[in-house]
């Protein structure tokens, strides 16, 4: 186990976003769907960078995934320069799109490539939260 | 060979520098500026095109236009990271073939060492999305790393082997950052700063910058200095689209196959190349991706000095590269045309000078293959003198 406190910086939250930062206090990770060529997108955007399409669905996502990739970072900068060694990582959602973010809570055996994981969303100080994934149970 | 363009390069110049507190970031441009229309044997009187990118200060192109005196008939400040360079000389090329300009400079400069740090800007829409988990430049490249190895199998030390390389050619560059000679042993114990990418697996943080000239070949006829010609081009770029994103390649799989074919020459026809090294993944990904060898394979690649110069399988960035010899404004690009252009000039340093040099390939990644990132490949032929 890590000593790492990670730091919870507010994000910037811009119309086409604010529907996911809501979603992310109550503890829900929404996702896009492209109701033309039904693409599951990440980030969340006015249009499919698929097909251009503007015709995008919310929908609640599982919060599961795997880790696609993981880096432990031992210096951070900015919010992050005091937080010690910190793991950042791609997961790949069950839903497809693969997700920037922390891994939280890990001992060293669960950062392994392909490892599953699970939402685990840490509050700013604005109320909304940020979706970083911890092994899963 | 024929040259497809009707331009060539005639100018180059590298500022000595990598530590110039005493130096504004303008004066650098226009250091370099100066440099590389006097190697050319023309005046900042004569340039009528201007490139440059994010790295410029103020305006950029306006602001440096403005600093130099500059009476410009086009302008481009394309902005792809370290790639831009690289592709400012496509651009350039098409430019002037188009008879929008005759004589066209390229310039980059900066002091991330002794001026203040690039950040983020918070404005960028994937922001709260990436750098707000703590996003660093290593990290982005560390995660394709780390991916390349488990689907590969690809080692430390086989990236260690691409330091290795490079610091053999930096001994012989008086102006290197990093002039000592490291054995892979030594970069696998130097500090781990983001898991695998240990503190020499990194690119070194240099102040400095190196300017290019262009000019129609009916301009080159009447210049003393010996000019290189450009064979092929290809650029793109590769992003993380609606999430879709593999961090095993780069965008050199799409701009390369398109300057090799403009060049109209095969792979065993390079004799030396500029391959852009922020970090030794970049370069082992990129190798692959320009089809040097196959995908996954470039770890056992680059061993047994395959990229050491003279005599390696690719002699590669043989001033010492990114990762020994400079890297001003956290992107290099503009050097790994200036190298290119000394090896086919014959004016390497004579250790690394690759015997007979015609025809190099010179790659330039932008960005970072850990999210999105521009790709530009240039072929350029030696000209007689
Ligand atoms: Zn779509």
């Amino acid at each position: 186990m890590t000593e790492t406190t990670l730091p919870n910086p507010v994000p910037p939250i811009t119309p086409d976003t604010t529907e996911f930062w809501e979603a992310t206090k109550r503890g829900e990770l929404l996702l896009q769907r492209c109701t033309s060529c039904q693409s599951v997108i990440w980030y969340p955007r006015m249009m499919c960078p698929e097909c251009s399409g503007t015709s995008l669905e919310w929908f609640t996502g599982s919060g599961k995934g795997e880790i696609y990739s993981w880096t432990k970072t031992r210096k951070g900068l900015g919010d992050y320069a005091k937080a010690g060694p910190f793991i950042l990582a791609y997961v790949q959602l069950e839903e497809g799109p693969k997700v920037m973010t922390n891994i939280v809570d890990w001992t060293d055996e669960d950062l392994v490539i392909g490892k599953p994981v699970e939402v685990a969303f840490t509050p700013t100080e604005d109320g909304t939260a940020l979706p970083r994934f911890r092994p899963a149970k | 060979m024929t040259a497809k363009y009707s331009a060539v390069l005639v100018g180059a110049y590298e500022h000595p520098g990598r530590h110039l507190p005493d130096t504004s970031h303008a004066q650098i441009h226009a250091e370099v500026a100066l440099g590389a229309v006097a190697d050319a044997g023309l005046t900042l009187a004569d340039v009528d095109g201007y490139f440059c990118s994010g790295d410029a200060p103020g305006f950029g192109g306006l602001t440096m236009a403005n600093y130099m005196g500059l009476k410009l008939s086009y302008l481009d400040t394309t902005e792809m990271g370290g790639s831009s360079y690289v592709a400012h000389v496509g651009h350039a090329a098409a430019a002037i073939a188009a008879g929008k300009c005759k004589v066209a400079l390229i310039t980059l400069g900066g002091k991330p060492r002794t001026g203040p740090a690039w950040s983020r800007p918070k404005n960028a829409p994937e922001y709260p999305f990436e750098d707000i988990y703590g996003l660093t430049t290593p990290g982005g490249y560390a995660l394709a790393a780390q991916r390349h190895m488990a689907e590969f199998g690809t080692t430390s030390e086989q990236l260690a082997a691409i330091k290795v390389a490079a610091s053999k050619h930096a001994k012989h560059n008086p102006n290197a950052f990093l002039p000592k000679e490291v054995t892979v042993e030594e970069v696998l114990e130097s500090p781990m700063v983001s898991d695998p990418l240990h503190r020499l697996d990194c690119c070194v943080v240099t102040d400095g910058g190196g300017a290019l000239v262009l000019v129609h070949k009916d301009v080159a006829k009447d210049l003393k200095r010996q000019s290189v010609s450009i064979l092929g081009h290809g650029e793109t770029i590769k992003h993380t689209g609606s999430g879709n994103l593999d961090l095993t390649f780069t965008g050199a799989r799409w701009s390369g196959p398109r300057a090799f074919e403009e060049a109209g020459i095969k792979h065993a026809d390079i004799n030396y190349a500029s391959i852009y090294d922020s970090f030794t993944i970049t370069v082992l990904e990129t190798i692959e991706d320009l089809g040097f060898c196959e995908k996954g394979k470039g770890g056992e690649w680059v061993l047994d000095g395959a990229l050491e110069a003279p005599f390696g399988k690719l002699p590669f960035n043989t001033d010492g590269g990114g990762l020994c010899n400079n890297h001003p404004t956290n992107r290099g690009g503009i050097t790994k045309v200036i190298e290119a252009m000394r090896q086919l000039r014959g004016e390497a340093n004579a250790p690394v000078q690759v015997p007979d040099c015609e025809i190099a390939l010179v790659h330039g990644t932008g960005g970072s293959i850990g999210n999105r990132m521009g790709s530009a490949t240039l072929i350029l032929g030696r000209e007689s003198a």
